[in-house]
């Protein structure tokens, strides 16, 4: 099949950007999504234009690396899917498609595809973790945890960091991103002595890097290629009230 | 060039805690006066670096991704492996040792994978209290599963998740250091090579990927845990960025590569449909429980399969091996499977290069409920690659690279022949031997990084002293100016082919000659066509755009540069090396009913090559392996 790519294009930060008319030809819906756009870039290449940017690295859904807008939906139109697991066949021939960076302003642009997603790490790094040392541990089942608890701290925890909730939100919002670590550890025996404090400075970070709050759009729950529930933002909220009221 | 594996004497299960003992301690307040650098942050790089950190060393973290949390660790599906024995049927600490000896044919070192099953509890503990959600039963004890290769159940799992769970829990702990200062963390940064100054390892050079400046860092230690070069052969499992470039620049710079033909063909992935393909997906092993693998018996059969009667099906893992059938080892079923295809009876739209992997039976036998409990994501997954509903239609599978059992020399105490160097995880050759095991690979990242490397860095770092070289010196400026001639003239040929179109072909060479069968005959004729290869790419490569931003085109081909002299140590191994054993099989050498012929009397050794110049026969070595514990057997699967 042939196609119509309107790309954004920006060389790096300081770079105003613009959307790029590019024809993707002979594009077989065995492709990814991804390797029809290897594709457009080695002609680019041949043609002497620069290859379009895109972050992409195990190609298998789970590193959380790749990250487009296709026609205005993170990952594109497949729900539970990134973008490297989406394949051409969800697209059909003469079809014209929008490729967009996430947009947020917590998520600045790199180059053309690409944004920085450290505020990630910085707002893992105020609370994201359980504070014990390597050595000294008790034997793993000398404290049972529950199927069911283990169960709800799991699906929590599949979050792959990919920022496709932030990119979905209105708000820009990462309140999911957080929740799903904050519930993951609430669920579990082994984060209650950290409970209040890990909501609170996460929180706390996540507004000093500029995302947005949630005002129950959904967004998020429908464009996260793992299907983190949104009934995790209400119990971080719970968390959180609970920490404010009696925390330290 | 010395081999001393440095293994301490004294009965097995004695020798870590006599070694511990031995070695040297840093004083807790002169701890900070060191300076260790790691690159990778893998299962083995951000548990080592969160590790030294708490002890009070000053680390520096260096990745090429975004962010230390998308090493390739996190795709691993399985599990992990521990010697609990939680589930009362036998497991030991011997137990796990003699598996992993014996899966490995016979072609790693006794203390080592000793060793290796010892800490092997340490690290359930640990993860366990760092939060990792393992599986548990309804009576909130840990689950267990078995894996391939063993008959107890010792493998811990997260669903089909265990890698990014406990990356997630060893990103997490580094993050803390991070937070604390203690670790000063470097992504999109990509390390072009090594600077060693009088016989030590001193520091590194990086490149900034996002603005292309190079920089050069001093340490007292440098850490390699930048895993396994599968990409080798262009389609692999491994991601797109999984390179060789660290460990061959450190080669280059004097540390040996050992078995560096030991490379992992997994057998259930999901099969190449076309020439744009750029990597492949790993089907979870465990589908060949309840599957079926079969091709039709009629060369070239067009038919669905599911107008294709029984007696038209050759089953051929149930034919040749009655007792293991369909659970036939990962070699063994990978060989069979490309012998079928070869043969010209494979299936699918590409090439014929697939078999089937036919659950229908178990479906019939369980209800798709039952199957789609068991097997439910997969087979999401398969049909979001695929497109086909494989409760439908039975699923196709092709063997694929996915592990690299070779890696840099190093000692018992993780170190590689240049002093100061150490190697962790995938990227180096310690424990696997010839073949790993499954749910083995995150154990022995997480035992490198939590349990042994932060212990003998320290005895060297006490014996040794603080070093007095910084990045001013003047082999820190060699390297800079090496690193930016190349990039230059990588950017100056302005030829005719990408980078990516010359890894593909050298793919292929690999794949043809040095993939999951080899003779002497293609090695040869891989060793004459990897050269000429090598120079069409320095005459003909093209990027566009400079080295002073962000270039991924640049980045690749960088990195193919080096696979494309790198695989012909590879070659020149698998030449060497006149026997079949593990992932290694020599055509010539097989029994009458076509299974691997190891050569214990003359191949008994890890190969150990040196450096000798691009595109000279490297140098070997031969460290012998010694077996005081074990008796050596020939595996049996018929």
């Amino acid at each position: 099949m042939n196609l119509t790519l309107y790309v954004w294009r920006q060389k790096n930060a300081q770079d105003k950007g613009r959307m790029e008319k590019y024809d993707a030809k002979n594009i077989t819906s065995h492709m990814s999504f991804l390797e029809m756009l290897d594709v457009v870039n080695e002609d680019l290449i041949h043609q002497n234009i620069e290859p379009i940017a895109f972050d992409h690295d195990c190609r298998e859904g789970i590193c959380g690396t790749c990250s487009l807008m296709i026609n205005g939906i993170p990952h594109g139109p497949q729900r539970a899917t990134t973008v490297c697991q989406l394949h051409m066949r969800y697209f059909k021939d003469g079809d014209t498609i929008y490729i967009e960076p996430w947009r947020s302003r917590a998520f600045p642009i790199v180059r053309d595809l690409i944004v920085d997603r450290s505020a990630f790490d910085r707002i893992m790094q105020a609370g994201g973790f359980i504070s014990v040392n390597t050595g000294g541990v008790p034997d793993a089942n000398s404290i049972p945890i529950s199927k069911k608890d283990a169960d709800t701290a799991m699906d929590a925890a599949a979050c792959i960091g990919c920022g496709a909730c932030v990119a979905a939100c209105p708000n820009a919002s990462a309140m999911l991103f957080i929740a799903a670590k904050v519930s993951h550890f609430a669920s579990l025996p082994q984060g209650q002595i950290e409970r209040k404090e890990r909501v609170k400075k996460m929180i706390a970070h996540m507004d000093k890097e500029g995302f947005g709050n949630c005002t129950n759009y959904y967004e998020c729950e429908a464009a996260c290629p793992k299907e983190i529930s949104v009934k995790f933002i209400a119990k971080m909220n719970r968390e959180y009230f609970k920490a404010s009221l009696t925390g330290r | 060039m010395k081999f001393d594996a440095q293994i301490p004497s004294g009965p097995l299960a004695e020798k870590w805690d006599k070694h511990r003992f031995e070695m040297k301690l840093v004083n807790p307040s002169n701890k900070r006066k060191y300076k260790i650098i790691i690159v990778g942050t893998g299962l083995a790089g951000a548990s080592a670096a969160a590790s030294f950190a708490e002890l009070g060393y000053n680390v520096s973290v260096f990745c090429y991704q975004d962010s230390p949390r998308r090493a390739h660790s996190i795709a691993a599906q399985g599990g992990i492996n521990a010697a609990k024995n939680y589930q009362n049927d036998g497991d030991s600490i011997f137990r796990l040792f003699y598996d992993t000896i014996k899966g490995g044919d016979f072609r790693s070192r006794e203390a080592n994978v000793y060793r290796l099953a010892q800490v092997s509890n340490n690290i359930i503990d640990q993860c366990v209290a760092q939060g990792v959600p393992f599986a548990r039963e309804y009576g909130g004890t840990l689950a267990n599963r078995s894996f391939g290769g063993a008959q107890v159940s010792r493998t811990f799992y997260a669903r089909g998740q265990t890698g990014q769970q406990l990356l997630l829990s060893a990103y997490s702990a580094l993050l803390r250091q991070i937070a604390s200062g203690k670790v000063k963390m470097y992504p999109r940064s990509e390390m072009l090579d090594l600077v060693v100054v009088n016989d030590r390892a001193r520091g590194i050079v990086v490149r900034n990927l996002i603005n292309g400046k190079i920089s050069s860092h001093a340490a007292d230690a440098v850490v390699l845990a930048t895993g396994g070069y599968g990409n080798v052969f262009y389609l692999s499992t491994n991601a797109k960025g999984c390179n060789v470039t660290a460990a061959y620049r450190a080669y280059k710079k004097g540390a040996a590569f050992a078995n560096p033909c030991y490379t992992q063909i997994h057998p259930t992935c999901i099969p190449v449909t076309g020439e744009y393909q750029s990597k492949l997906t790993l089907m979870s092993e465990s589908l060949r429980n309840d599957g079926r693998i079969w091709v039709p018996k009629k060369k070239g059969d067009t038919r669905p399969p599911n107008e294709i009667p029984e007696d038209e099906r050759d089953y051929f893992l149930e034919r040749k091996y009655p007792s293991f059938g369909n659970l036939a080892p990962r070699d063994i079923s990978s060989r069979s499977a490309k012998e079928v295809c070869d043969a010209g009876y494979g299936v699918g739209h590409y090439k014929g290069k697939g078999v089937y992997l036919d659950l229908s039976d178990a479906i019939k036998r369980l209800g798709v409920e039952v199957i789609k409990d068991r097997y439910g994501n997969l087979f999401d997954m398969y049909e979001r690659i695929t497109g086909d509903n494989p409760y439908e239609v039975p699923m196709r599978i092709y063997p694929a690279s996915h592990y690299t059992m070779g890696g840099l020399w190093v000692d018992y105490n993780l170190m590689s022949t240049i002093p100061g160097l150490f190697v962790i995880g995938e990227a180096n050759f310690s424990d696997h031997g010839a073949n790993r095991l499954g749910a083995s690979a995150l154990m022995q990242g997480l035992a490198d990084g939590y349990f042994i490397i932060p212990y003998t860095i320290g005895n060297y770092l006490a014996r040794s002293g603080n070093s007095d070289i910084n990045a001013d010196h003047s082999e820190f400026k060699a390297s800079e100016k090496t690193v930016e001639e190349q990039t230059k003239k990588l950017l100056s040929i302005n030829g005719k082919k990408t980078a990516d179109s010359f890894h593909r072909e050298f793919g292929h060479i690999i794949w043809e000659y040095c993939g999951m069968s080899r003779n002497e005959a293609g090695l040869k004729k891989a060793l004459e066509e990897i050269p000429a290869l090598r120079e069409e790419f320095w005459n003909n490569v093209k990027i566009v755009g400079s080295g002073s931003e962000l270039n991924q085109a640049l980045e690749r081909a960088g990195r193919v540069a080096d696979f494309l002299e790198f695989g012909e140590i590879m070659c020149y191994d698998a030449l060497n090396r006149k026997e079949s054993c593990g992932a290694h099989f020599r055509e010539e050498y097989q029994t009458e009913e076509g299974e691997a012929k190891r050569d214990d009397k003359h191949y008994s050794y890890v190969s150990a090559w040196e450096f000798n110049g691009v595109g000279k026969e490297p140098i070997l070595h031969k460290e012998p392996l010694v077996f005081e514990n074990v008796k050596l057997s020939t595996r049996s699967y018929k």
